[in-house]
């Protein structure tokens, strides 16, 4: 066991850092969840990609700097210590782009990649429907074979940032037939393309982070699919898998919130003293984002030693979304009678993740469904 | 030795319920926000025609005199159907602090009968709350401040002219203001030791006063849940049939089964002024906000996605609850309240202690 970063890994955090310190916007953008935040968020992104940032875990020839996942951990790191702008682009960043790195053709990777890497396309992820959530293989959105186009119709939902971006990629049933895992087809869609409605839907906060999708007998050329046809589940089950690990919430994230929540706590330490829980939860967000940073350190040891993660990443998911709920909640307490005044300074930012915080074990897979997979998958425990 | 609600307090319950059911639906409470000043002037007079305006005030002004006991589960059903209108702190703990005030008399002559026939509003501002809920549309504003020399004061200041600036809540039914002006001499009602009991015995009714709301907003929010997930269809069968669902909503079941009756008990002792009154209310705030938040946790958790959504109703009692939690003295407050209470030498510990 060696926790000293070799002089590599040292030199690329020290450029990474400087990069950040030249370019990260001095005054925080608005809110993704609006228009107009969402173009600024899009331009921070493009100047990522600039940068060679906007995904460092991706080859080079296609706009990466080809790290590995340590070095990912490090540039996590430098990200959030200097509080840079949440990232807008992430379903296509972290869940498209490694399927189509797996799974498409060069024509698609080359077409759709680089233009993700920019942030030229936004992209809205379509798995969900009203009769499909936790069951998501009970899809029902149809693809229909016409010559060399499908034929979409059908209704996908919950679809984050929809609302503004301009291509979705989604699940559709292609095999009328078939039922479950099978006939279902990862397709990528326009969202221009005729017979597409986009319907906002606001959230907690009254803003609109995401929305429903209609298509009605909307076209899309097949060399818009991903894999072979009725494949889809296999495609997407690719995705999810990186969506529930590491990727999608760094442990630099919670470690940031943390600190945070220090901070909060002693500029108000006599007041919150006098519930003696505040304090054990202050003490806890520190523990636990620090256990979930070591335990990525040592997921990523191992990935590099060839050790496969599989289902055991259901326990990131429940670990990550509880603590930012736990961290939250105890913010609010700090804050007392202040915390729902939308408008305080030292509240909006709390308030607004605290209403976040409520969709972490919601989103990505519930954490019900995480600790079944955890039970049946991990410790062999039968089905019910 | 009857720990149960009286015949009329429970037809009272009832009628009250069926009321609110009619009269406050969701949908109507959402276009009452969307409205500038946040409160209906309808409703009110509803209330009024129901005799909900007239509870605590005397029969002589035009109400029925009745104690906080009666309010208990009157304050569950406002909860219930989240009702946001200042009627609480009017009609209830603003109008028992006047009566209780011998030098309010020329104000009640004034104010009492104006809500009872639900006329007039009233707030109040307490130094456990940094702002005022309602103080933009009340006649009268009664204010505890501390007065020169530190001790404290009661003031009943005229709600018109008044300076104010509004506060944004995330509960879109919370209308709040700062009141910043110095208070005049001549708005005085009482100083000193008296000024600090009815400000004690204010904090600990309006405290009561949301326990029982929190009560009802968490019942609401369970209620809402089991509805969902026995309608909700996932894997081919309702999502209530399956472990980890249930439990959530158990819990919550669980919470609330053991909050209600310490809430009943703080209204007891609030009503009988005993000894051990403030760390009774406390209790009763602390479990009834553990309950409430923990059905709003469960809550969406069953709701999936659509608990996270404006449009669908769960929201407005998440709010509610989670701001309800820390008005009237946040959960430190109550706690550390609780805990000098209970290291003193007379403190209610032990069997037999409970009821004594
Ligand atoms: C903020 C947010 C953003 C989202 N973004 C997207 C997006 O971009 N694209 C997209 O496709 N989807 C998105 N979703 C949808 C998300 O994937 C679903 O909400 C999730 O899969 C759960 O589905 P559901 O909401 O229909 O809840 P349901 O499946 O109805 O679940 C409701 C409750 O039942 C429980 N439950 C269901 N089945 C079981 C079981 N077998 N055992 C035990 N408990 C069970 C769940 O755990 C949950 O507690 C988003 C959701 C949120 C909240």
């Amino acid at each position: 066991m060696d926790l000293d970063f070799t002089s590599q890994q040292q030199a690329f955090r020290a450029e990474v850092r400087a990069w950040l310190r030249d370019n990260v916007p001095k005054t925080p953008l608005a809110s993704y969840d609006t228009r107009e935040g969402f173009e600024q968020h899009r331009a921070w992104e493009a100047k990522l990609a600039e940068g060679g940032y906007s995904s460092v875990i991706w080859p080079k020839e296609l706009g990466g700097r080809g790290s590995d996942l340590i070095e990912w951990l490090i540039f996590e790191e430098e990200y959030h210590a200097v509080d840079a702008p949440m990232r807008v682009n992430q379903n296509g960043i972290l869940l498209l782009g490694p399927t189509l790195m797996e799974f498409g053709t060069d024509e698609q990777k080359a077409r759709f990649l680089p233009r993700m890497a920019r942030c030229d396309d936004m992209w809205a992820q379509g798995w969900s429907e009203p009769n499909a959530g936790s069951d998501m293989a009970a899809i029902a959105s149809r693809a229909v074979r016409d010559g060399a186009e499908y034929v979409l119709n059908g209704q996908k939902t919950w679809s984050t940032r929809a609302v503004f971006a301009n291509w979705l990629f989604g699940l559709f049933r292609s095999d009328p037939q078939s039922s479950r895992h099978q006939g279902l087809t990862y397709l990528l869609v326009p969202l221009d393309a005729v017979g597409i409605t986009v319907r906002p839907i606001r959230a907690l906060n009254g803003k609109q982070a995401f929305a429903e999708v209609f298509f009605d007998d909307v076209r899309v050329s097949v060399s818009n699919r991903i894999g072979e046809e009725g494949q889809g589940w296999n495609v997407a089950m690719a995705t999810a898998g990186f969506e529930r690990g590491l990727l999608l919430r760094s442990p630099a994230r919670f470690q940031r919130t943390a600190k945070r929540l220090m901070e909060l706590y002693r500029r108000h330490q006599q007041a919150a003293d006098r519930d003696p829980s505040i304090r054990d939860g202050v003490l806890k967000a520190w523990m636990d984002s620090e256990a979930y940073n070591l335990a990525s350190y040592h997921t990523v040891s191992r990935l590099a030693k060839g050790y496969r993660v599989g289902a055991e990443a259901s326990t990131n998911k429940i670990f990550w979304s509880e603590l930012d709920l736990q961290m939250h909640e105890t913010a609010m307490r700090i804050l007392g009678p202040r915390a729902e005044l939308v408008d305080d300074p030292e509240v909006h930012d709390w308030l607004e993740g605290f209403l976040f915080a409520q969709a972490g074990p919601i989103y990505a897979g519930t954490n019900e469904i995480q600790r079944n997979i955890i039970a049946e998958r991990v410790l062999g425990l039968p089905k019910s | 030795m009857d720990f149960t609600f009286n015949e009329d307090q429970v037809a009272l319950r009832d009628s009250v319920s069926r009321f609110l059911m009619n009269e406050a639906a969701p949908e109507l409470l959402r276009e009452i926000w969307e409205t500038g000043g946040g409160r209906s002037r309808e409703l009110r007079a509803k209330f009024a025609a129901q005799g909900m305006t007239g509870l605590s005030v005397p029969e002589a002004y035009g109400g029925v005199g009745l104690g906080d006991i009666d309010w208990a589960l009157v304050l569950e059903e406002l909860g219930y159907y989240a009702i946001p209108d200042s009627l609480v702190d009017t009609a209830y703990v603003a109008t028992t602090l006047m009566c209780q005030v011998d030098e309010a008399a020329a104000l009640r002559e004034q104010w009492l009968p104006k809500v009872a026939d639900g006329t007039a509003r009233l707030s109040i501002e307490h130094p456990v709350n940094p702002y005022v809920a309602d103080a933009h549309l009340a006649n009268v504003v009664f204010a505890f401040r501390a007065g020169a020399g530190g001790a404290l004061e009661l003031h009943a200041v005229p709600g018109a002219g008044l300076q104010r600036s509004s506060l944004t809540s995330i509960d879109a039914s919370r209308r709040l203001a700062a009141l910043p002006q110095k208070l005049n001499a001549s708005t005085r009602l009482l100083a000193g030791a008296r000024a600090q009991a009815m400000a004690d015995a204010t904090l600990d009714r309006a405290s009561v006063a949301v326990a029982g709301r929190l009560i009802g907003l968490a019942q609401r929010m369970l209620d809402l849940s089991v509805d969902h997930v026995a309608q909700r269809k996932q894997f081919g069968k309702p999502i209530g049939s399956f472990q980890a669902v249930k439990h959530h909503l158990a819990d919550v079941m669980t919470k609330i089964e053991f909050a209600r009756p310490v809430f009943y008990r703080a209204v007891l002792a609030l009503q009988r002024d005993e000894r051990h009154r403030a760390a009774l209310v406390s209790h009763a705030k602390l479990a009834c906000a553990d309950a409430a938040w923990t059905a709003a946790r469960k809550g969406i958790q069953v709701h999936g996605a659509s608990g996270y959504t404006w449009e669908v109703d769960l929201q407005m009692f998440m709010k509610r609850a989670w701001v309800l939690d820390a008005a009237w003295g946040d959960r430190a407050f109550h706690k550390a309240r609780l805990g000098e209470a209970l290291v003193r030498d007379d403190a209610p510990l032990g069997p037999a202690a409970t009821l004594s």
